[in-house]
């Protein structure tokens, strides 16, 4: 491991391949929590995680600062155990490092920390930050020439996304990032909403006709739950397209993560269980 | 200082394709045409001071060179742990410019003052902090900051000193007086009011656009027994960093800037200078009861 000048950490190793079998993650999250009784479903993000890395983002842990990899914030920076579990899964980090979560040598931390995580792109914890950054960086990709209208492929390369939970969208950065990324039609940025029901005042429609409900489509659902469409409205009215999947379905998941077209900003809400309270 | 700031970013975002510049309305008529030039690197966010912010981290991220404005207090007071954690804690730099320092807003009241601007950001690691006295002073700063990556906070103001004092930020003496006599640190727009108070006294006057970081090696050569700042933000702002360059030795300090308390009032800048004692009489008051 060496320290490059701007302070990141390079890591060289390979201590397993990189793996493609999602049956795997349980082990991993052993490892961080030292917790036999958690089961995946305990983890609201593993399978939107899981679906990004594995089938999705353009990243790879050889090419860690490729100025044309898509770009995977975390913004939902609380309990990253997933998030660990998916990089070690994927070969960004070692899995040992899994063995010492927030210990005082530890890189990784109970909120990730960009300077000291191999592909991680933000360091969050605080909520409602990602989505600004996010902001930020698909303009700034814009601006050079590597994403947008100029480039041969179009919109689709390097895409932002972003991951954001849906009491974190209680936070009111967010609600200027998502006015503003609409307004400027902002394509080549994807939110991503993990919808566990746990924000304080629920995101159901007041009035349940939205005039939204039919307007979003849904993967792996019977029916758009009330929440769920509640969140999508808030993005839909500034001008964002959004789709409403099973958060628990791989491929409901991907299906809705490849339905952005290539002139607006593009939400996907991902329907979990309700958080367990304590 | 703001029309030659226009002027200039103008001409490094024609001149730096890595040069981007982030508004929150304020100014953004002011930039129009630059912004017609460069659709992509001038960026208009509306009045929403915390996506400002993150929107200059992330484009810090991809390797642009962001210039980030607006008034002091929604730049610095409004978005503050944006600028904490957008910036700082990624790794990444800004150059944040802005106007309406202290109380140049006068007649606008306190929710357009932000005298505790340099202080907010002084919490910071890291930081320059550029408080120039003269229009003059302000385009080799901006070129300046353009050509590095780490973080500044370039603060204009209306008060403005009769000539130009450029240079690298150490201090320079504009008057001196005889070995080991006391000396006046005059920041940015204080200088003038500084000099007309102590016309006639035996005292070593010197002059910094650049606070942080201090020139604390210059500091340890030109003080004596005495130091007396005077800074055109919340007082006391750079005793700590005097404490800690003459920590080795005895000395005594007097602090002077703007007071902490809202004192409820409009009226004219110059108003407001008298009322913080900040102009060339209370200085010499201060200064005289100080000296004894």
């Amino acid at each position: 491991m060496t320290v490059t000048t701007a302070g990141r950490v390079d890591v060289g190793f390979a201590d397993r391949p990189p793996t493609t079998d999602f049956a795997r993650l349980p082990t991993l999250l052993r490892r961080l929590t030292g917790d036999e009784k958690h089961q995946p479903s305990s983890y609201s993000t593993l399978d939107v995680l899981w679906v990004l890395y594995d089938r999705v983002l353009r990243v790879a842990p050889d090419r860690l600062d490729a100025v044309d990899r898509d770009r995977f914030l975390l913004s939902k920076g609380h309990g990253p155990a997933a998030y660990y579990a998916v990089l070690a899964a994927k070969g960004f980090v070692p899995e040992s490092w899994l063995d010492d979560l927030a210990g005082p040598d530890s890189r990784l931390g109970h909120h990730p920390d960009r300077m000291l995580v191999p592909g991680v792109e933000i360091g969050s914890g605080s909520l409602g930050h990602g989505l600004g950054l996010g902001v930020g960086i698909a303009l700034g990709l814009r601006a050079q020439g590597l994403a947008g209208p100029g480039t041969p492929h179009g919109y689709r390369e390097p895409r932002v996304y972003v991951l954001l939970g849906d009491a974190e969208l209680d936070e009111g950065s967010n609600h200027e990032a998502i006015c503003y990324s609409g307004a400027c039609r902002l394509a080549g940025l994807t939110a991503i909403v993990i919808d566990n029901q746990s924000a304080t005042h629920s995101w159901a429609p007041a009035s349940p006709n939205t005039g939204y409900t039919a307007a979003v489509p849904t993967y792996g659902l019977d029916s758009a739950p009330a929440e769920s469409v509640g969140i999508a409205t808030r993005f839909l009215v500034n001008g964002w397209t959004a789709a409403i999947v099973n958060g628990r379905d791989h491929d409901a998941i991907e299906a809705g993560l490849t339905r952005s077209d290539s002139r607006r900003p593009h939400v996907v809400v991902a329907r979990v269980e309700g958080k367990q309270h304590a | 200082m703001r029309e030659t700031f226009v002027d200039t970013m103008t001409g490094l975002l024609a001149d730096d394709p890595r040069t981007a510049l982030v508004l929150a309305d304020i100014s953004a008529d002011a930039f129009a045409s630059a912004a017609r030039r460069h659709p992509d690197r001038v960026i208009n966010v509306g009045i929403r001071e915390q996506l400002m912010l993150g929107v200059a981290g992330g484009l810090a991220l991809t390797g642009l060179r962001p210039f980030v404005h607006s008034y002091a207090t929604f730049v610095v007071d409004r978005a503050y742990e944006q600028i904490k954690l957008d910036l700082d804690h990624q790794g990444v730099g800004a150059v944040l410019v802005s106007v309406g320092a202290s109380y140049d807003g006068a007649a606008m009241g306190r929710t357009h003052m932000s005298p505790m601007d340099v202080a907010l950001v002084d919490t910071l690691g890291g930081w320059t902090v550029q408080v120039p006295g003269h229009p003059d002073e302000v385009p080799p700063l901006l070129a300046a900051n353009a050509r590095r990556d780490s973080s500044v906070y370039l603060r204009l103001s209306t008060q403005r000193n009769e000539r130009a004092w450029p240079g690298d930020g150490r201090l320079q003496v504009v008057r001196r007086g005889h070995a080991g006599a006391p000396l006046v640190v005059a920041v940015g727009p204080m200088l003038d009011p500084a000099l007309r108070a102590l016309a006639g006294l035996d005292l070593t006057i010197a002059y910094t656009h650049t606070p942080r970081p201090f020139d604390t090696a210059g500091l340890r050569a030109l003080a004596g027994r005495e130091v007396i700042l005077v800074e055109p933000y919340l007082a006391g702002t750079s005793s700590r960093v005097v404490a800690e360059a003459l920590g080795d030795r005895p000395y005594r300090l007097l602090s002077l800037g703007v007071g902490r308390g809202d004192l409820r009032r409009y009226g004219t800048p110059d108003d407001h200078a008298r009322w913080h004692g900040l102009d060339a009489a209370g200085l010499r008051e201060s200064i005289s009861a100080f000296l004894g």
